[in-house]
Order: structure tokens, then sequence, then C-alpha cells
């Protein structure tokens, strides 16, 4: 199959809970068009997409709020399709067409 | 003037003593009038079960050689133990627990596992209270109340077992009271104070199930660690703002090692977070009925798993039991999602084969919880010559300059406020502008390379430049405690606000609330 405009980019639904939106401009759901590949070639994983979050849509500086030693910041729990991602392989899940991936951070009050 | 505050205030103590006299009253006379039916109702019970028999045997007849044995055995009755109970239940109890007996998931098999359970709630705040109001109300046998607080009246619009009456009261005295005055048929028993490594394993031990009601990381994972440890099933929620999360971990409970055991929180979050990004309620808020749905899920999830034996069949209990993590968020649509959370950690450093995390470990106190988890360290960010006291403060803001005689000014100087725009709406001291603390943090360029050459546009720097075209005027930052106020004031020193020192930028120590304390006490608090 000849390469289509298509496959140059997947459409993902990302979503923030638990107060990570204040991070992404309070945007608690935000569709996006990522690159289906990296640079490498390699097909988009997870550790990608948090990687290009942090560059593209993430306003505030405060970076290690959300990345913490190359991955998501202990207390961040990241779901592929409503299932723990350590179900699906973590990082390197490659990042499908219609994916919702939604990070969430743990909460204390009570 | 100091006479008349010191009336006041011994008015308004004498006033407050008086509620809480007549809220004890009332509890007392509740609490006799339990009592008195209690007594009437052994009575009844005792009386009924000495003529009953004697009816039902003498109509049927009774061989001669028993009689003197039944005689003697009914007399015996009277004054020895009542006879075994015909019914399982007290008569009170089918009454009082008749609407949840009837559905098929309890039924009366389900009701006396609640009955014969004890369960030990971790904290008595806005989780706590809840789920120890529904799980008392449902008849668990036994339930233990742990908390080191005493009820504030910043608790009541969530705390629901707490009153005004009982604000000083510590949490579990107060609870106890609401508690047995809703079903006195429950064993309550105080546990006063903070769950401690030193004390959790003595404290968990003799119950069967744990809420997890607590508002740190610290004693998230000193909770788990007990419940893996004991073998206890663990019902653990947390809620800020308009967010819950609510998880049933170690469920099953087996032994670390086994696999087939349900996950627990190291599990699932095996570092803490970072300290600086855990939020409490008093910091970040929370709404009422968000922290109340969670607490009523926990009494549920509770209730689930004490009953899980009964009415097997029709409940599907095998496929609710996989871990998940649930998620409520009272502004979303929908506002609950259900996710399917890991199975036990191969490594997990409490739960697998390989734990660290030992009884020997625990009870020894060599695992500090808090250091674990670290602490956010007081905010000390500025030198003596940078603050400024309230007092001081306010004779520039209220009294004549004691050396040109000028009026006082507001305008003399600049008062920036650094809480967020809800916090600054709610109150705020006349003449200050409002900055909030997260348009500074994300003010690009402040970083100490970059002073005095601030390019970009936008609303973010939009506060910048105002404050540059004033250039002459001192600078005086406050936010709600004083900790804010601090790193902005060198932000804006790192933007080269202070025109190389020649404009003063400084911070008023202890903010609005030391404010409040010291110059201003109408000044709301909340
Ligand atoms: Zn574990």
């Amino acid at each position: 199959m000849a390469a289509s405009k298509e496959d140059d980019t997947i459409s993902i639904t990302v979503e923030f809970s638990g107060g990570l939106e204040m991070l992404f401009s309070n945007e608690r759901k935000l569709p996006l068009s990522i690159p289906a590949k990296d640079d490498t070639g390699a097909r988009t994983n997870v550790a990608y997409l948090v990687n290009y979050l942090c560059e593209n849509a993430m306003k505030d500086p405060k970076k290690e709020l959300f990345v913490l030693d190359g991955t998501v910041r202990p207390g961040i729990l990241v779901l592929i399709n409503d299932a723990d991602w350590e179900l699906e392989g973590e990082e390197k899940y490659e990042v499908q067409e219609g994916d919702n991936i939604l990070f969430v951070s743990t909460l204390h009050g009570g | 003037m100091a006479s008349t505050l010191i009336i006041e205030s011994l008015r308004q103590q004498i006033a407050s003593c008086e509620v809480q006299l007549r809220d004890l009253q009332r509890q007392l006379a509740e609490a006799e009038h339990s009592h008195q039916q209690q007594l009437q109702e052994r009575k009844h019970q005792s009386a009924q079960t000495g003529t009953d028999p004697l009816a039902y045997d003498f109509t049927h007849g009774i061989h001669d050689d028993f009689k003197s044995e039944v005689y003697a055995a009914l007399l015996h009755t009277e004054d020895v133990q009542p006879p075994p109970n015909r019914w399982p239940l007290e008569k009170n109890e089918y009454r009082r627990y008749g609407r949840q007996l009837i559905v098929p998931v309890i039924g009366l098999q389900g009701q006396l596992l609640l009955k014969g359970a004890s369960v030990l709630i971790v904290g008595v705040g806005g989780l706590g209270c809840p789920a120890a109001a529904y799980l008392v109300g449902a008849g668990v046998g036994t339930v233990g109340l742990v908390d080191g607080d005493t009820v504030e009246e910043s608790n009541l619009h969530r705390q629901i077992l707490h009153s005004t009456s009982r604000v000083g009261m510590t949490k579990v005295e107060s609870a106890m009271v609401a508690l047995h005055s809703l079903n006195p048929n429950v064993k309550l028993i105080p546990h006063h104070g903070r769950l401690s490594p030193e004390t959790a394993i003595s404290t968990v031990q003799s119950y069967d199930l744990v809420l997890d009601c607590t508002d740190t990381p610290a004693s998230r994972y000193l909770i788990s660690d007990t419940c893996v440890l004991l073998g206890k099933p663990l019902v653990s929620s947390s809620a800020l703002r308009i967010d819950g999360q609510l998880m049933v971990l170690n469920n099953p409970p087996l032994p670390p090692g086994n696999t087939a055991g349900g996950p627990c929180y190291r599990c699932v979050f095996p570092k803490p977070p970072p300290p600086d990004s855990v939020l409490t309620c008093g910091d970040g808020g929370i709404l009422g009925p968000v922290v109340g749905v969670m607490g009523v899920l926990q009494a549920l999830e509770a209730i689930k798993v004490l009953t899980r034996f009964t009415g097997a069949s029709t409940n599907g209990a095998a496929s609710s039991d996989s871990p998940s993590l649930l998620i409520f968020s009272a502004y979303s649509n929908p506002m609950f999602r259900a996710m399917r959370l890991r199975a036990r950690k191969p490594k997990c450093a409490a739960c697998s084969a390989q734990a660290t995390v030992t009884l020997e470990a625990l009870s020894s106190g060599s695992l500090d919880y808090v250091q674990f988890c670290g602490t956010v360290a007081p905010v000390d960010a500025l030198s003596a010559n940078e603050r400024i006291s309230v007092e001081n403060y306010a004779k520039i803001r209220l009294e004549a300059n004691p050396f040109t005689g000028s009026e006082p000014s507001k305008d003399s100087h600049i008062l920036v406020d650094v809480r967020e725009k809800v916090q600054f709406d709610i109150c705020s001291l006349e003449g200050s502008v409002n900055i909030p603390f997260s348009i500074v943090e994300r003010t690009p360029g402040f970083s100490l390379k970059s002073s005095g050459n601030i390019d970009g546009s936008g609303e973010e720097t939009d506060w910048v430049s105002e404050l540059r075209k004033h250039s002459d005027k001192p600078v005086f930052v406050l936010c709600r405690r004083g900790n804010d106020s601090q790193i902005t004031v060198k932000r804006m020193k790192e933007l080269g606000l202070d025109n190389g020192g020649q404009r003063w930028i400084g911070d008023i120590k202890g903010g609005l609330q030391a404010w409040r304390i010291s110059i201003d006490a109408d000044f709301p608090e909340y």
C-alpha cells in the first residue's frame, strides 16, 4: 500500500486528571495529531508521546511536575484505553490510531 | 479596648459551652432511651423463652421421668444465662436492617457476616465520616476509628459526623458520639493519635478489613504495607477539589509472594510523588459531596468484600474482583470511569517474593515513611532585609510617616497579592493588585541569565511590564501564608524589576494569616 497522508500522522485523544490538567492550560481532553513515526523511523510509542506532550502541549515551565528522569514522574498513572499501561507494555506501547491515553495524578486529600 | 475584647471572647466561650452542654444532654437522653429499650427487649425475650417451651411441651405431653429435670432446668434459666436465641439476629436488628436484609446480595447470611466483621477506619475526616456512618448504619459488628486531629470549623462542610458544638473535641470522640447515636448495636473502638510504624501492626491486627481515609502519601504507604503483612484487604480512596479516586487493594489478601493476591499500593505506585506535587485539601480545596461520594463508595466496597460469600451466583463477584481504579470527576461526563489495574508487581517491595518490607522491619521502626515520601521544607528564600513584618507594613499603610509628617498613602507603594484569583476575590487588602502565583511561575525568563532582558508578549508578561512602568515605587508582596510571596520576590528580582537594587522589593512575613492575627482580626479566615 502506498504511503498516504493519513499514514504520516495518527489521531489520538489525550486526557488529564487529578490536577495534571493545570499543567496543560486546564485542558482535560486534548485531541492530538502526532507523527506516526519518530525520527529514527520507529513507530511512535508512549515514551515519544510523553516527550511530545512536554515540548508541544505543556505551557507550564515546571516540566518536572510531569516528567522526571525521562519518564512520567512518580505518582502519575498512565492508562491506555482504560487499562493500566503496565498491562500494555508501558513506555514501549506503540500508539494506535484512535487511542485514548489518560494521565492521572494520584490524589492524597481525604 | 482590650477589656471589651476579653468580655466578648468570654461571652462567646460561654455561649459555645452552653451549646455543647445542650448537645451532650440531648445525647445522654438518647443514650438512656436506647439503653432502656435494650433492657426491656431483653426482659421481654427472657419472659418469652421462659413461657413458650412450657406451653408447647405440656400440650404435647412430657414423660414423667423428664419432668423434674425440665422443671429444674426451667427454674435455672431465670438467674443463669438466657437460653440461646431462637433467631440469629436480635429482634431490633431485623427491623433496623430489614431494608438491606431483603436485598439478595446481602440476605440473612450477609447480615451475619457484617455483624461478625470488624473494620478499621484510618482517618475520620471527609472520607472517614461518611464511610463510618454507612458501615455503622449497616451493622458491621465492630468499627475502629483512628485519628489524631481535633474538629475544626473548616471541617464541617464535609466531615458529616462532627458538629458545630463539637469543634475542639477530638475527631475520634466526636465521631463516636455521632455513630453511637446512629446505631448503639455497633461496638466502637477509639484509637487516638495518628497511625505510626510503631502502632500500625498492633492497631490493625485484630480487624478484618481496613479503610484508608487519610490524606498523606506517607500514611498511604504505611497502611498498605501493614495490610499486606497482616493479610487484610484495603479499601483506599482520596479526593481533592472536584476529583476522587478509589482502589480496592490487597484483595484477595494473600501472603507476599503469592501472585494470585491483589496488588498493593506499592505495586501501583512503587515510588512516592515528589513532595511539592502533593496538594492538601487545605491548600487545594475540596467540594464536600465529592469527598462524600468517595467515602460512601469505600463503605460500599467494604460491604462487598465482607459479604462476598453470599449470593455468589447472582452478583458476579468474580469479575468485579479484578483490580481496578475508579476515577470520579464531578464536572466531567461521564463522572465515573473504571480503569483496569495491573496485578501484583513481580518486584514489589511489599507483596512480592522479594519483599523488603517485612514485619520485623516495620515494627523495628527501620522504615521511615515520612523520609521515604519526603517533606516540603519551609520556604526560606530571602534575607532579612528583603522581608517586612505585618506590624511594620501596617505602619507604612496606616500611620503618618514620622519623618516627613506626610499622610499615609496607599499610592506610595505597590502591594502585590499573589494568591490565586478565586482567593483574591474572597477578600483582599484595599489597594492591592492581584498577580496569581500560577502566572508568576509560568512567566518565561525568570531564570538568572535572562534578567533585564524580557521579550515575548501575551498576558503572562503583562504584569511584568506594568510593574516596570512604576519603577520608583517599592513593591510589597504578600500571599496567604507567606511562602509563595517569597518566591515571587525572588523571581521579580531575577526579572530585574528591582532596577539593580534601586527599588525595594520585599515580602510581607506570614502573609494575610499574620495580618489577621496581628493587625486586623476582622479580616476573613478561610
Ligand atoms: Zn505490592
